[in-house]
């Protein structure tokens, strides 16, 4: 089992803390699931966020503070360590954002994060396109999970790239990755953990369902599904119900 | 002789107070800065009291106390009957659909320029005919005359519920520092936007900037309000006026030509599952966690604290500690 710099998840599912209709519901979408890291921006709280952070600490999970919001290095770099003091951990999930319309990744300011930040002791979390050769950059610049995109930040479209996620799987069979943004669904869960991936992370899918706690096991079942059966090494598809011989004029019984 | 002692002369306070009077009960109300203005998050509120819409997120408590608001608030200000309007543009109207799923007291609107005319380029939206609305400040002011009129003035003083006699009610929000209440910041605008005419709050989703705009006399508009976990006190962030000066030009480009009167940033005391409650520690009731729900939930708040002390009964806010 791969392990996120030497931790391994009993139940491999990140939730996100924010967008909930209150920290109640958050903190029971979290036991009810059994999720075993919690994400956390502090960009926008401007380091006055303490009651609700009490709040995260108390759930006595991971704590995995993210950049969420950061437009440049040099940002996410100062918010890092901001959060290393605050949350008293090296984990940090970088986001450094390119795109305001869509937050995709800036490959460039991530790549530069990444270097400044793992040289400075910080346990990189970097949040990234399905793109091999930024990924092999970012694991020379001292990363060592990589958290490429299921589809655009809150768009709950599920794996948007496929045929790039798996080539990205099998291009680093040995470094950890998490399946970060974009899931909608507890199948699109399954189907990252059944690809290979080790976990996901998501926040909207759960935060904005209706019922926000079930959607938060939904979810827990769905990666436990999608990694027993990655483990149980899955039969090969087959166009079984394509004929390969007309069967017209032919007995079938 | 005074029955029970109110401390903070907010909203909370001043419901209280109002309910209490209301009872039979003869009333003290003490204020560190006396009468409401500027430093209490009351005076920067929106005034909306609409509690099916606060059903797509909030507790099922909150659109069932919300409903006596209207009519408590109707006894002492004047309150806008005209319900209140949900819209989602063109490329959100799957949130729209979301939000009617969530809500009760809805019909879907065909035609919205029927409803407000300065509105007609939108496509999408919900009517919630049984909301209303009301202006705040007004509301305060009205309460403190309506209570001047029972003899309740407000005394201007520095007070802790330890310090006073008898039974005390503790209204003071964030300064009353209580276990498990924190603050949520939001940030609102107040714009002058002749040209355009709304007669209804306006609500417009959407999945980043969620915004509502409450009409107010004059050809005044507040919009708001960020909702952020944190507990800082400074003034409305850069970010908070772009946002929502952005998605009220989405929703009117007219209000790109506005006066920007006054901008506004406070705390709203909240409890983990941001409902609001009436915790009882000995004869000190501490009514708190109004979150966002201030003018919708104070009259409710006020009432079972009312009934807690003078009938012993336990409504579903009140917490014996």
């Amino acid at each position: 089992m791969r392990d996120f710099y030497g931790i391994t998840l009993d139940i491999p599912l990140m939730l996100g803390t924010a967008q909930y209709p209150s920290p109640a519901v958050m903190e029971s979408a979290f036991r009810q699931s059994g999720a075993s890291v919690a994400t956390v921006s502090l960009r926008r709280e401007g380091g006055q966020g303490q009651g609700f952070w009490d709040i995260i600490r108390g759930l006595g999970v991971h704590i995995l503070p993210n950049t969420a919001g950061c437009y440049s290095a040099r940002e996410a770099i100062t918010t890092a360590h901001m959060a290393r003091e605050l949350f008293d951990t090296n984990w940090i999930k970088l986001e450094v954002i390119g795109h305001a319309d869509t937050l995709q990744p800036d490959p460039f300011g991530l790549l530069e994060a990444t270097e400044a930040l793992a040289a400075d002791g910080f346990d990189v979390f970097p949040y990234t396109t399905e793109d091999q050769v930024l990924a092999a950059r970012l694991l020379d610049a001292g990363a060592k999970v990589l958290m490429p995109w299921g589809a655009p930040i809150g768009s709950g479209l599920g794996l948007n790239n496929r045929y790039g996620l798996k080539t990205l799987r099998a291009a680093f069979p040995d470094v950890p990755m998490v399946i970060d943004a974009g899931l909608g669904l507890p199948s699109h869960a399954a189907d990252a953990l059944e690809m290979g991936f080790d976990a996901v992370l998501l926040n909207t899918a759960v935060a904005q369902a209706g019922d926000p706690v079930a959607m938060a096991r939904g979810f827990a079942l769905a990666v436990q599904a999608g990694a027993l059966a990655r483990q149980a090494d899955p039969m090969a598809p087959r166009d079984m119900a394509v004929p390969s011989t007309p069967v017209v004029g032919k007995a079938w019984l | 002789m005074t029955d029970v002692t109110i401390i903070g002369a907010g909203v909370a306070g001043l419901c209280a107070a109002f309910t209490l009077c209301k009872a039979g009960l003869k009333v003290r109300l003490i204020d560190r800065n006396g009468a409401p203005g500027p430093h209490g998050c009351s005076w920067w509120a929106g005034g909306m009291l609409a509690p099916f819409c606060e059903g797509a997120v909030a507790e099922p408590a909150v659109v069932a106390h919300g409903q006596t608001a209207v009519p408590f608030w109707a006894g002492v200000t004047d309150v806008t009957y005209r319900g209140s309007l949900v819209i989602a543009l063109q490329r959100d109207r799957g949130e729209l659909d979301r939000f009617a799923r969530r809500t009760a007291g809805h019909c879907k609107v065909d035609d919205i320029a029927a409803l407000e005319p300065d509105l007609a380029q939108h496509k999408n939206a919900l009517f919630f005919e049984d909301e209303a609305h009301l202006d705040p400040r007004n509301a305060l002011s009205d309460l403190v005359a309506a209570l001047a009129g029972r003899g309740v003035h407000i005394e201007q003083a520095e007070v802790r519920p330890d310090n006073l006699d008898g039974p005390v009610i503790d209204t003071r929000g964030m300064a009353a520092n209580l276990s498990g209440l924190r603050g949520v910041r939001g940030e609102m605008v107040v714009l002058r936007a002749p040209d355009i005419t709304l007669s209804r709050p306006v609500r417009l989703l959407h999945p980043r900037h969620p915004l509502y705009i409450v009409p107010r006399a004059g050809g005044v508009f507040m919009l708001g309000a960020t909702q952020l976990e944190s507990s800082e006190r400074r003034g409305i962030s850069a970010r908070a006026v772009l946002e929502l000066l952005s998605a009220a030009y989405a929703l009117d480009p007219r209000f790109a030509e506005a006066e920007l009167l006054e901008t506004g940033a406070d705390l709203r005391p909240a409890y983990p599952d941001n409902l609001p409650r009436v915790t009882v520690r000995g004869r000190v009731l501490h009514l708190n966690g109004l979150f966002r729900h201030g003018y919708l939930l104070a009259p409710a708040l006020a009432a079972q604290a009312a009934d807690y002390l003078t009938k012993g009964i336990k409504g579903d806010l009140v917490h014996e500690d």
